[in-house]
């Protein structure tokens, strides 16, 4: 009987252990500073991590189809950029579609190479991540690119505004994480998406077009960072070329941490949201311990692996193993 | 033989994991230049007590004793120290090294400074491959070597150390009928030398051809020892099973329909040349030939994966051109593919979602797949395949072979196909679960459907098929009833021998 439970216990630790872990961090965040659990607070990080946040979703479609996407944070500092500018070109009703064309342009691109062409993932969004950045650079002159009439735009409504006392961006986030779970979890292209990335052949022996599924989930991730680009732009009407650099390794480590499986085949949008939240609230946990930001790099990092570590830990029954 | 010490014997071995008693008072011995074959279904408990055997896992309680020494193993050095080799049945050789440096990884031949002793390391290996009398020496890469001569890679790494037993897990499965003679020779070597050898295997006939005594095991627990010149199939399967097998020829005989597929002229470049043949709806076509004659090529090109460079496929008498899986199945062929895990299945997924994978565009209520048409789909083939499973939800990667081939089967066969292809439908399976599988197989061509069975094992195309096809290097040679069909006949064909002369 004692075994029994012990298994149980190790089941349910190995289900929902990055879940466990968000309740651990919260409390053990909230008895060190109270204003943590501060619904100010709280509020504030949701906002903050919402950027972030929407472009994971868009890559949990990626990894779960056996992919990787690397070029997400220096495609994120494009839209910002591209809408940016064309928001005084050509007004900001015609910026948007424009920049989420461009934006869906390049993802269609990648899709194509990665999964029209069977290239890499890696590799080519690796070299994406440095092309893109190339073009943002092109496309600014290399200059800062700034709204001319801040006061005057309604564009600030995305990044800025409010509904009901919630933030705009807190409910993008939220309405794109619900649409988008709703895709990967109830319709067929969902359940083929798992398929492709959890064994390819076997997708492809059973009639599902591979190629096609893997260039629709980068054309999901490119939408998503279109998404990103909006909310970032409107939230400061000005930015730098370079404000979604190093955004991609943070994505990514938020699925991971939610419980994606590099290998692809598994996680959820649920478990990516949980995993946005977590390195939201310990980068803020640690900011109210009075820790230096530069401090956060390091030790984000080091919670990370640590949760990777007990996560593979607690599959394989044991810290370490002489086999995988 | 019986006033000899064994080499290796083993007494009232209890291994349990928590929940389970995977062996339960194990005991057998193994005689010098003794072949002792091990069997039992898949789950009775013979890889457990090959890795106790082999110092992988420790046993709860019992002892292992060799030459009546009582022994400890901690770990497999330790084991092949003492002179228990295990050759395993999936191979573990780094492609890019060669022979010489993966037999004698991690303890190669050192001089001065730690610097590796090339000359020595040749030498040795080559004195040891000499033994083996295989056709390649100590520096040839190991990837270039056929899965065969591979395999002799391993047998060799066990010779680097004086064996007194060795331990075959599964050493045929995949190899030709040409490649297990040679194999079978390195065995009968071994034993000429004394050295005794456990040997695992599934297939009956290799059983009765080459070992001395078999011991059965059943659920953990041992359940005697036979002498292989004293039994037979029947009585080691019913050991084995615990009650009898039907292992006859096809002699059922159904109401056959129409033409249902017809091949013409089909060839695929260097892989298969002008085949022709046809399949009438109720029918169960056979292919039977060695790895590599091109028959799962042809499935694949069936299937939509391969291009053919020439030929006609015609279906109900229509010409068809089959350019994707997705055109396969709207043309109503469906393949259940040789490699189970590899092509058949994601493994990570529920037996539910694995199921109806091919059709999950068509189970749908507005946008979203429909829960309740997929379950109603899923308990509709557990029940006709007898499925054992304890829900749909269950991850089929935790499902034994013989339930997973059954679900990779309910999912074709859920698509309602005219034409089923069936690559070697029992690889891998235990006993019982391959004969349930070969009744399914009868009983779907009474129903009307026309299936296609490739398969290497010729007691299985014997046993299903109405009529044989027989290829040999990418070349259809004969075409056999299964009135005419005998076994002389069908191995001449396969080797390429027409009317006692080569092809």
């Amino acid at each position: 009987m004692a075994e029994l439970t012990k298994q149980g216990i190790g089941r349910i630790l190995a289900k929902q252990g990055i879940l466990i872990a968000f309740v651990i961090f919260m409390i053990g965040f909230a008895l060190a500073n109270p204003r943590f659990i501060d619904i100010d607070n709280i509020s504030g990080v949701i906002r903050s991590s919402a950027i972030l946040g929407v472009m994971a979703l868009g890559v949990t479609f990626v990894v779960i189809g056996g992919n990787l996407d690397l070029s997400v944070g220096s495609m994120m500092s494009f839209s910002t950029i591209v809408v940016l500018d064309l928001h005084d070109k050509i007004g900001p009703t015609l910026a948007i579609p424009a920049m989420f064309g461009l934006t869906l342009g390049l993802g269609a691109f990648i899709g194509f190479l990665v999964g029209y062409l069977k290239l890499n993932s890696l590799i080519v969004t690796l070299g994406m991540l440095s092309a893109i950045h190339g073009l943002t650079l092109t496309w600014s002159g290399g200059q800062n690119m700034d709204i001319a009439d801040k006061e005057g735009t309604w564009f600030s409504v995305f990044g800025q505004g409010e509904i009901a006392g919630v933030p705009v961006p807190i409910l993008i986030f939220a309405a794109l994480a619900i649409v988008l779970s709703l895709v990967l979890s109830k319709t067929p292209f969902g359940r083929k998406v798992y398929a492709v990335g959890g064994n390819g052949k076997a997708a492809t022996f059973s009639g599902i077009p591979r190629a096609r599924i893997v260039f629709m989930t980068y054309l999901i991730s490119a939408f998503c960072v279109a998404c990103a680009g909006l909310l970032q732009a409107s939230r400061s009407l000005g930015s730098q070329n370079t404000v979604g650099q190093g955004l991609e390794l943070e994505v990514l480590a938020a699925v991971i941490l939610g419980g994606a499986s590099l290998l692809g085949g598994s996680g959820t949008i649920f478990k990516t949201v949980i995993g946005v939240l977590i390195l939201g609230f310990i980068q803020n946990g640690l900011l109210l311990m009075g820790l230096a930001f530069y401090v956060q790099y390091v030790v984000t990092w080091v919670i990370i692996i640590l949760a990777v570590w007990l996560d593979i830990a607690a599959k394989r029954g044991r810290l370490w193993s002489q086999i995988a | 033989m019986t006033d000899q010490t064994p080499v290796l014997r083993l007494e009232d071995i209890v291994k349990t994991f928590p929940g389970v008693r995977a062996l339960d008072g194990v005991s057998f011995s193994v005689l010098p230049g003794e072949v002792h074959a091990l069997m039992g279904e898949n789950g009775a408990g013979k890889s457990t007590l090959m890795k106790v055997l082999g110092g992988i896992l420790q046993p709860n309680e019992g002892s292992i004793f060799i030459e009546e020494e009582p022994t400890v193993m901690v770990t497999p050095a330790q084991a092949k120290a003492k002179g228990v080799v295990f050759i395993h049945q999936e191979l573990s050789l780094a492609d890019e090294l060669t022979v010489a440096e993966n037999i004698w990884l991690g303890e190669l031949p050192r001089k001065s400074l730690g610097r590796v002793n090339w000359t020595k390391l040749y030498d040795d290996t080559n004195a040891i491959l000499k033994t083996l009398n295989v056709g390649f020496d100590a520096k040839t890469r190991v990837g270039d070597l056929s899965i065969a001569n591979q395999q002799m890679v391993e047998i060799a790494r066990a010779l680097t150390v004086d064996p007194k037993a060795v331990i075959f897990d599964e050493p045929t499965a995949s190899l030709t009928d040409a490649e297990k003679v040679v194999l079978f020779d390195v065995i009968a070597d071994l034993q000429s030398k004394g050295v005794g050898i456990i040997y695992i295997s599934h297939r009956m006939e290799e059983i009765f051809k080459i070992t001395d005594r078999i011991s059965v095991l059943r659920d953990g627990q041992y359940r005697g020892t036979l002498t292989t010149r004293e039994t037979n199939e029947e009585d080691v399967t019913k050991l084995m099973i615990g009650r009898s097998l039907d292992l006859s020829r096809n002699e059922s005989h159904h109401e056959m329909g129409d033409v249902a597929l017809e091949v013409r002229g089909l060839s695929c470049g260097k892989l298969y040349q002008d085949v022709s043949f046809s399949v009438r709806k109720g029918e169960v076509l056979g292919f039977y030939g060695l790895v590599g004659a091109g028959r799962t090529e042809i499935a694949e090109t069936l299937f939509g994966l391969r291009d053919p460079s020439a030929g006609q496929i015609l279906l109900n008498g229509q010409e068809v051109r089959i350019k994707s899986p997705i055109d396969a199945i709207a043309n109503g062929i469906s393949l259940v593919p040789e490699d189970r895990k590899g092509q058949g299945l994601v493994l990570g997924m529920n037996c539910r979602d694995n199921m109806t994978l091919p059709q999950v565009d068509d189970l749908t209520a507005g946008p979203f797949v429909s829960d309740g048409a997929e379950v109603a789909i899923f308990d509709q083939y557990r029940d006709k395949l007898d499925i054992r499973t304890p829900g749909w939800r269950q991850t089929v990667g935790n499902l034994s072979g013989g339930n997973q081939q059954k679900i990779v089967i309910g999912k074709w066969l859920s698509m309602r196909p005219e034409v089923l292809i069936v690559d070697e439908p029992t690889r891998g399976i235990d006993v019982g679960s391959k004969s349930e599988i070969h009744n399914l197989i009868r009983d779907l061509a009474a129903q009307g459907y026309a299936v296609i069975v490739i398969s290497s094992e010729m007691p299985e195309v014997l046993h299903v098929s109405d009529r044989i096809v027989a290829m040999y290097s990418g070349k259809v040679m004969r075409e056999f009833t299964s009135e005419e069909v005998t076994e002389d006949s069908l191995i001449q064909a396969i080797s390429g021998i027409i009317n006692g002369k080569v092809a």
